[in-house]
């Protein structure tokens, strides 16, 4: 206890003197100019704040790190790519694009910690699958081999093992990929939560495309493939802490195809994103501070399923935020948005795909949506962690 | 959806907002106060304000449950969660709130069993589920939320639940709406009454804000059309010179109130002499502690609480904008030192609260449409970039 002392808590301190040095310059300025230049002031003030080097200020890590939120974000940019820093992992896309032995491949991993195992619609093994796929798909490339790590609980049932495997097979044979090479661990029992996986894959980009979120400009108009937010709705109330039941299944599906349809079509495709943690918002994001660009984005343009809209007011959480599985946004040339949306619309998986905005050169790094209602605010990344372990 | 879709039409938005544009006295400018923090967060979400003139602004109230827990409360917290055996439960909104030593979530991090739950009888399953350990549930908000703690006591002593007990921390609206009439920093002309608190207390309350302060007071609805209802509601009244107490919520807020939510909080809790709110100080008659035939249930006599008040940090000026004197920009951190990612008060943590919700969804440049009138013809955020048609 700091009984009465003014500045309890030593981070709050420090979080204060960093504030005053990084401001020093226009505190002068914020003397007496009208109140909308005031409040101008403090915005332009907040947008260097934000701009600052990330670092992490918790001591330990916290559910938000894995949120996919901001603290994910800084947690990434603060340990891992200061750690290993270097011109493949810096655009921190989905899949790292390399060029190998006169080809371009694709690279990436992804673990796997969704509770419960099992869900309508699919399950761990599934996600597995189809995580990593959409992944190496988003990036351009055709996915072709993953490998299979596992991490069991002593007491796992094998019964449910032998289900997660034959839905790792299925998942890949839909997908078209061989899983080629795999590990096994098994750990105390509740050192870990049942069965965990981490899936890596490897994918041969053929197109002539580069693809990257940092690549959108101002024009390029913004789809999704179609509904968001099925997935998440359905762990979250496959946990049975909710009390709801809803008809709502989980979209896992490979993207792959979709992904292909997509390129084939158009030649304009800047960038894809499947929409896994932290949701279509938290994409939206990534383009507007990647490329240095602002995003606008219609509400009443993006397809939610109702009972998967009715569980998000219920539990007053926003479906841009929630986690899909077997969703991507694309940005695409303007002038070719109705031919993206088209090819998206003839693949089985984009049926329901929309353009639901578009890149504006106005408020660079900024993400705005036009509500519904027919104001206007702002969609940030999500701070804190509303629904942990989703994949 | 139906039930939903009705209450944010744009269509009569528009509507609405020409005729509260039409209300506006030219050269006057009029102060409104939500009360609530849902409003507030309903406010910015669906950027209600761009449907307003400028003459016209919106004030932020000390309405949010999780703002008004002052730092020291938030440190006992911490202490009853760190005694041995204990499982301590709480609302999500309240797992980032910072205490001198970081929040629930920090604590979660370094090992304390803190553990969210939806509601508070998810407590008492806790409890059921372990009988070797205690379980603590920080019980915090208003009227909205205080009839749900008082029926998991009722059940709790049914049961005869040894293991759990309620670190209570309900407070009560009215006080606290006093305190801000009677402040000298503000001059308001009138009040969004809390909906989801008036479901419980009813509309009768706020009588003497119209009768002693001459303020008119609408108890409004959640959703983006009540309040702009509730505006025009006001404005109406104070073009007539009315002041009086309305109720734009009936399809929910009975006027009489809520009396089983009202009889279970009765019967179980009772005022306290004075409680601490952030920001705003000592308020008597403010909050409400377990009666005597329920202290079985009562952290705070079951446990040591160490009751140390701990000041707010020096640059933190929650407690000027939960009494509505400060904008959340105007906050010396607002925004650089405060986010909601590192929080230093606890405007900035819920959604509820002002600084996060402008934060989150208002921190824009906002052009303005000088006159709602003109917005019935065209979008209202037409200025702010080029949406898709």
């Amino acid at each position: 206890m700091t009984g009465g002392s003014e500045a309890p808590g030593g981070w709050i301190a420090e979080a204060l003197r960093e504030h005053a040095e990084q401001d020093q310059p226009d505190q002068a300025d914020l003397g007496r100019p009208g109140m909308t230049d005031r409040e101008q002031q403090v915005l332009d003030r907040i947008d260097r704040a934000r701009r600052r080097r990330p670092r992490v200020r918790e001591d330990r890590i916290t559910m938000s790190h894995g949120a996919g939120g901001k603290a994910t974000h800084t947690l990434i940019e603060a340990i891992f790519l200061e750690a290993f820093r270097n011109p493949l992992l810096e655009p921190l896309e989905d899949a790292a694009s390399l060029a190998l032995g006169g080809s371009r491949l694709a690279l990436t991993t992804d673990s796997y910690v969704v509770s419960p195992l099992f869900f309508p619609g699919g399950c761990i093994g599934d996600l597995a699958v189809n995580g990593t796929v959409n992944d190496l798909a988003v990036a351009g490339a055709t996915p072709r081999f993953l490998s299979a790590g596992f991490i069991l609980e002593e007491g796992f049932p094998v019964a449910d093992l032998a289900r997660i495997a034959a839905a790792i097979r299925d998942a890949a044979a839909a997908a078209g990929v061989a899983v080629v090479t795999g590990d096994t661990k098994v750990v105390e029992r509740g050192k870990a939560d049942g069965c965990y996986i981490n899936t890596a894959g490897v994918g041969v980009i053929e197109r002539d495309v580069t693809l990257g979120v940092a690549r959108a400009r101002p024009g390029d108009a913004i789809l999704v493939s179609g509904p968001i937010g099925d997935h998440g709705v359905t762990i979250m109330l496959a946990r049975g802490e909710l009390d709801i039941e809803a008809d709502v299944t989980s979209d896992t599906a490979p993207l792959a195809g979709l992904a292909a349809a997509l390129l084939d079509a158009v030649p304009g495709v800047r960038a894809m994103r499947d929409a896994t943690r932290g949701g279509v918002a938290t994409i939206l994001n990534e383009i507007a501070r990647s490329a240095g660009v602002g995003v606008v984005v219609s509400e009443d343009d993006i397809p939610v399923r109702p009972a998967v809209r009715g569980a998000a007011e219920l539990l007053g959480i926003d479906p841009m935020y929630v986690a899909c599985e077997g969703r991507m946004v694309a940005v695409v040339e303007g002038g070719q948005a109705d031919a993206a949306l088209a090819a998206l619309r003839a693949h089985p998986l984009g049926e329901q795909a929309a353009v639901i905005g578009q890149v504006t050169g106005e408020s660079p790094g900024v993400v705005r949506l036009k509500t519904a209602f027919g104001g206007t605010r702002i969609v940030d990344l999500l701070v804190g962690d509303p629904l942990p372990r989703i994949c | 959806m139906r039930f939903v879709d009705e209450f944010r039409d744009a269509e009569k938005a528009h509507a609405l907002a020409a005729k509260i544009a039409a209300l506006a006295e030219p050269g006057r400018r009029y102060k409104i106060m939500e009360v609530c923090g849902g409003h507030t967060h309903t406010i910015y979400k669906h950027g209600l304000e761009d449907y307003l003139p400028e003459t016209i602004t919106l004030v932020h109230g000390p309405g949010c449950p999780v703002c008004v827990i002052p730092m020291g409360r938030v440190d006992d917290a911490m202490h009853l969660a760190a005694q041995p055996d204990v499982i301590m439960t709480s609302f999500g909104d309240m797992m980032r709130v910072p205490g001198s030593n970081g929040s629930f979530f920090d604590a979660k991090a370094r090992g304390t069993d803190i553990r969210m739950v939806y509601s508070p009888l998810d407590s008492l399953k806790i409890a059921r589920a372990n009988p070797d350990r205690r379980v603590v549930f920080m019980a915090i908000g208003f009227e909205t939320t205080a009839p749900s703690t008082a029926m998991t006591l009722l059940r709790a002593a049914a049961e005869g639940l040894g293991n759990f007990s309620v670190f209570c921390n309900h407070v009560t609206i009215i006080p606290a709406i006093k305190a801000i009439l009677d402040s000298p920093d503000l001059r308001l002309d009138g009040f969004i009454g809390p909906g989801h608190v008036s479901t419980v207390i009813g509309c009768r309350p706020y009588e003497f804000i119209a009768r002693d302060y001459g303020k008119p007071v609408v108890v409004a609805g959640f959703e983006p059309l009540d309040i702009l209802q509730s505006i025009y509601m006001l404005m109406l009244q104070l073009a007539e010179g009315r002041s009086e107490v309305e109720n734009q919520y009936a399809r929910v807020v009975p006027w009489h109130g809520n009396l089983v939510a009202l009889r279970a909080i009765g019967q179980t809790m009772e005022l306290r002499p004075y409680f601490e709110w952030r920001g705003l100080g000592f308020i008597s008659h403010s909050a409400l502690r377990i009666r005597d035939r329920y202290a079985a249930f009562d952290a705070e006599r079951l446990f040591e609480v160490p009751g140390v008040r701990v000041a707010d940090p020096k640059a933190c000026q929650c407690g000027e904008v939960l009494k509505g004197v400060l904008k959340p920009w105007e906050c010396k951190v607002f925004g650089t030192a405060c986010t909601p990612e590192t929080p230093i008060g606890t405007c900035m943590v819920s959604p509820e609260g002002a600084c996060a919700a402008y934060y989150n969804y208002g921190r824009m440049h906002r052009q303005r449409v000088a006159e709602a009138a003109a917005a019935a013809a065209a979008p209202p955020a037409a200025g702010n970039g080029g949406l898709p048609s």
